[in-house]
């Protein structure tokens, strides 16, 4: 027996919290911006919204099973992406990340890559159905996530790269990964770890140490995190009424990786705590989602969404509360930026469609 | 292929919830920690990042001369800086900004680049003292380039071209070896405080006390609201016991010579003027001295920052002969003392020359009023024989040589009266009798400084009264402040009626025919003096050194002239480096005399008949090296008006006064 998707089962609940979330990052975008350059960069934000929502309904109609179908289409699609980046990338501020299109238009691929690694991973999950990982498995699902990453690092582009991983991990412990083969990994990474530091970019290693040690550098990598700290910390419980953190951009470009420090000046430990409610509630309605999933593909997918939204909260807020470096991470949902915004409602596209499937057979 | 029944394990869905529950939870407490426990200590410190505490800087008070004319003044002296703001981007705008500033593009924009890395909330400076049409350019395209701003301090305006430099002094950035004065501990680095002259002598006075007002600014630095100001206490105006017209005078009287001039008033010790040649510009120290300019004015071999009037320590020459008479005439020695001059005379088996013999004459039979006002030296050097070095010594100190006068003026200097005291002290050798006959004519150890000599013969034409000279009257300071002076005010010494008549008509005469400067004659003015021309090395090195030593080390003129002859109201002092003759310098001290004459009988002055108006200070056309007159350049002049009824200094084009 068959039913037609409808929008009846559409989760309204689920599309009203992530709007709110928009809503407070569009307002607060424009708190911080109004006196400066970026003003206007709200009034873009809405738009960027728009066209998400749009993405978002237009990708729900997509039958996330003949996606999943053409993965390994879109897999090679996407490395040949990251390739075209390598070779034809534009170069700002030192890094190729930016492919220039037509109209003044710039693409960054390793965004749309992460949608398409969270389908290859779901895909390669599903497959192996219920037995046991092997050795084997764990590699191939690491080399899947793990090429792209590394093409995306050589741009280079830490943040987005790190994003790549809770993929792989949420695949990983899903698909059936036991504590022996978690220990083993955890063990070599710490082995790895002194090597990986002598790969970064020197500015990559002064944000980490600047982490550490903030003040040894206070005008310098280490000025973002003590400005971040104050603005948060003035805050205070109810919010700053001076704002001036933000206001007299002490906080250099609120708008983007420290929206929240921004947010949590303006409205104090009140209205952060709410935010990160409004972030659970979204995740919570995610994993439900999954778990009501058609199909264990489906509910991988939606893992998989959960771990990159889950990964982008621990980090940016991790880093505005000082808990973590700056690695230039966005706040999905809140910070402003075209690309990130586009990349969620996709992704909040794939989980409606597979919501609206769960009884459709 | 997508099997229903092939669900992933619910357990590890749920634990994945719990992580995620675990991540919020953690990031709550961080906000927790940051904006409840910590707060206040945050919220400190970014009071700490918008709140600065912007000085406003107090106005140095005017310098007024006797009759509260302005002479030093202050103009509000704008910097053009950009602040780095955000919304603009300063290279695109460097074209602009480089035109209305008159600066090279290519500069600004090389300091741009230059302070790209240094932090955001330090301006970039571009032009000190911008000119009043760059000013204008800066407030008309507030809204066009909002980066671009100004901060304004007060600048001293002194007189153009060094007119009373020395008496005035400079200001100058508080030095680190000044801060560890007990005198100067209250004061801050980066106040500008007196560094020469009256500036530093009553800097007390004339320094205000900076305000300053809390301001809310942005991370570039930019004052976007003020909260609350304490105004500054500008300074006090300092008024002077010099008068501008008879300064003028006496430095148009120096004008092309080396040296120095000193008007007083005898009677109670008011300067009235005081000039040393050569001089310096003090405004080029009222904004920045570089370097070059400092080490040019240091090494200079004339000494243009020393002030000769109370500064230079020289063999007083024939004008010492005043005290040697009033020594002899006291003594008893001197009134029939009767010596024929042949042109020289051998004492202590040494031939000593008269100066006469150089146009060869003698003088004949010279008794004590023909020694003076022919300035015979065979005569002096009997007298000073017969006196001996003690007695000339107890009269020349009694007379204040060999010590500060006590000018209210800093690093005056003592000048030497030898004594046998005084040998065996700083020699540790026995005074040599041949060595008086040297000091009967104002030579050998004997050195005084201008100022001194005229207190001297102040005093002995008032008939002893010596007082100490003083650029300040007290009761003109404000309570509280008491002048940095030493010594008592006046001390009266005895002085034999008779004799002091003998010795101001020789002096009356000097400047009469048959005197050494008939040439300085004032008709209808008691115009009484005693050149000297005084050698600036012996005779013997004189002729070892031959034809260069004569040009190099001509003798200095001497004039000390007053006016009248008895109790005087003035005593001029003029001493002309290089003068040759004394007779050049009594015509110098008989200008400033005259003027002094005129204003006193109400007749128009000369000086001010052909000079209006002075122009005592113009900054900004400074760089016009030719000086001329160029009025559309001229900018930041203040111009006294010495016939205007109020007396009060005109502006023009100057903007606001800045004395309020």
């Amino acid at each position: 027996m068959s039913r037609y998707i409808s929008f009846r089962d559409f989760d309204w609940v689920l599309f009203i919290f992530v709007l709110m979330v928009c809503a407070l990052g569009v307002t607060e975008i424009r708190s911080a911006t109004v006196h400066t350059k970026f003003a206007g960069a709200h009034i873009r934000q809405i738009y960027w919204i728009l066209a998400g929502i749009a993405s978002m309904f237009l990708m729900s109609l997509v039958n996330y099973q003949l996606l999943l179908e053409r993965v390994h289409w879109m897999y090679i699609a996407a490395i040949a992406s990251l390739m075209m980046v390598m070779i034809f990338g534009h170069r700002y501020l030192g890094a190729k990340r930016w492919i220039k299109m037509p109209g003044g238009w710039h693409f960054q691929p390793s965004e749309w890559v992460k949608l398409i690694l969270i389908l290859a991973v779901a895909k390669y999950f599903n497959d192996l159905h219920q037995r046991e990982l092997t050795w084997t498995d764990f590699i191939k699902a690491g080399a899947i996530v793990g090429v792209p990453m590394l093409m995306v690092l050589t741009q280079p582009d830490l943040g987005t790269a790190l994003t790549y991983i809770p993929i792989a991990i949420m695949g990983l412990f899903l698909g059936g990964l036991r504590a022996k083969q978690a220990l083993t990994v955890v063990m070599l990474a710490g082995l790895m770890m002194p090597l990986a530091w002598h790969g970064l970019k020197p500015y990559q290693r002064d944000r980490l140490t600047s982490f550490l040690e903030p003040e040894a550098d206070s005008q310098g990598s280490g000025y973002q995190v003590i400005q971040s700290l104050i603005a948060v910390g003035s805050g205070g419980i109810w919010g700053s009424s001076a704002g001036s953190q933000t206001h007299l951009s002490f906080l250099p470009v609120p708008q983007t990786d420290f929206i929240f420090a921004a947010f949590a000046e303006e409205h104090g430990f009140v209205g952060a705590l709410s935010v990160m409610l409004l972030y659970f509630i979204v995740l919570m309605r995610l994993t439900q989602n999954a778990q009501t999933a058609p199909d264990r593909a489906g509910t991988f997918v939606v893992m998989g969404v959960v771990a990159v939204l889950s990964f982008h909260i621990l980090v940016n807020i991790g880093m505005v509360v000082g808990f973590m470096p700056v690695t230039g991470i966005p706040l999905p949902l809140m910070s402003y930026g075209g690309s990130s915004v586009l990349f969620m409602f996709l992704a909040l596209g794939i989980v409606m469609n597979i919501r609206m499937r769960r009884f459709v057979n | 292929m997508f099997g229903r029944d092939e669900k992933v394990s619910p357990m590890r869905l749920t634990a994945v919830q719990y992580i995620v529950l675990g991540i919020f939870l953690i990031l709550a407490y961080g906000l927790w920690r940051l904006q409840v426990v910590q707060s206040d200590f945050y919220a400190t410190l970014a009071e700490k990042n918008r709140i600065r505490n912007v000085p406003i800087l107090a106005p140095r008070g005017r310098i007024l001369d006797r009759e509260g004319r302005t002479i030093v003044d202050n103009y509000p002296s704008f910097t053009a800086l950009l602040l780095r703001d955000s919304s603009r981007d300063l290279t695109a705008d460097a074209d602009l900004i480089a035109q209305g500033l008159h600066l090279d593009p290519k500069d600004v924009k090389e300091r741009i680049r230059h302070f790209a890395a240094s932090p955001q909330y330090q301006p970039i400076y571009l032009k000190d003292d911008i000119t009043p049409d760059e000013l204008a350019f800066i407030e008309s395209h507030r809204n066009e380039l909002p980066e671009l701003d100004t901060i304004m301090a007060h600048r001293r305006l002194y007189p153009r071209n060094g007119f009373m430099a020395h008496l005035i002094g400079y200001v100058g950035e508080v030095s680190e070896e000044m801060l560890n004065q007990p005198q100067f501990e209250l004061y801050n680095p980066g106040d500008v405080v007196g560094k020469s002259g009256v500036e530093l002598q009553y800097n007390q006075v004339l320094m205000g006390k900076n305000g300053s007002r809390r301001a809310v600014v942005n991370s570039h630095g930019k004052e976007v609201q003020t909260l609350d100001d304490t105004p500054a206490q500008p300074g006090r105006p300092l008024k002077l016991t010099v008068d501008l017209d008879l300064q003028i005078a006496a430095e148009q009287a120096l004008e092309g010579h080396n040296g120095a001039i000193i008007a007083m008033d005898p009677r109670n010790g008011e300067i009235l003027a005081l000039v040393s040649r050569p001089t310096f510009n003090p405004n080029d120290f009222a904004v920045r001295v570089s370097r070059d300019q400092w080490s040019k004015l240091v090494n200079d071999d004339d000494h243009p920052l020393l002030n000769k009037a109370i500064q230079a320590q020289l063999a007083p020459g024939s004008t010492f002969k005043v005290i040697m008479a009033t020594a002899g005439l006291q003594e008893g020695i001197a009134q029939d003392m009767h010596v024929t001059c042949n042109g020289g005379a051998t004492f202590y088996g040494r031939y000593f020359k008269c100066w006469v013999v150089a146009e060869h004459r003698t003088h004949g039979v010279v008794g004590i009023d023909k020694a003076i006002f022919q300035s015979c030296d065979v005569f002096f050097y009997t007298l000073a024989e017969k006196l001996g070095i003690g007695r000339i010594a107890k009269y020349a100190t009694m007379f204040g040589l060999g010590q500060r006068t006590g000018i209210d003026l800093p690093q005056e200097v003592t000048g030497v009266m030898p004594s046998e005291e005084w040998k065996i002290r700083n020699y540790k050798q026995k005074w040599y009798a041949g060595e008086t006959i040297s000091v009967g004519i104002g030579q050998g150890a004997v050195t005084a400084t201008p100022i001194q000599m005229a207190r001297a013969i102040g005093a002995i034409a008032s008939g002893g009264l010596l007082v100490r000279p003083h650029v300040t009257n007290p009761q003109d300071l404000p309570p509280g402040v008491i002048p940095a002076a030493s010594g008592p005010d006046e001390v009266r010494i005895p002085l034999d009626p008779q004799n002091w008549q003998i010795i101001t008509d020789a002096l009356a005469s000097v400047v009469n025919p048959g005197g050494t400067a008939p040439s300085a004659h004032l008709q209808g003015i008691d115009f009484a003096g005693k050149t000297g021309s005084a050698q600036t090395i012996s005779n013997a090195l004189k002729a070892k050194l031959g034809a260069a030593g004569k040009a190099n080390f001509k003798d200095n003129g001497w004039f000390i002239g007053v006016e009248p002859r008895r109790n005087p109201e003035i005593v001029v002092c003029a001493l002309l480096e290089e003068g040759e003759h004394g007779y050049l310098a009594a015509r110098t001290a008989a200008q400033v005399i005259k003027a002094y004459v005129e204003k006193e009988r109400r007749t128009p002055s000369k000086v001010a008949q052909k000079e209006k108006k002075i122009e005592i200070g113009a900054v900004w056309n400074d760089a016009d090296p030719d000086g001329e007159d160029n009025d559309s350049l001229r900018a930041g002049r203040l111009v006294i008006d010495l016939k205007a009824n109020d007396r009060r200094p005109t502006t023009d084009d100057r903007g606001p006064t800045t004395n309020d």
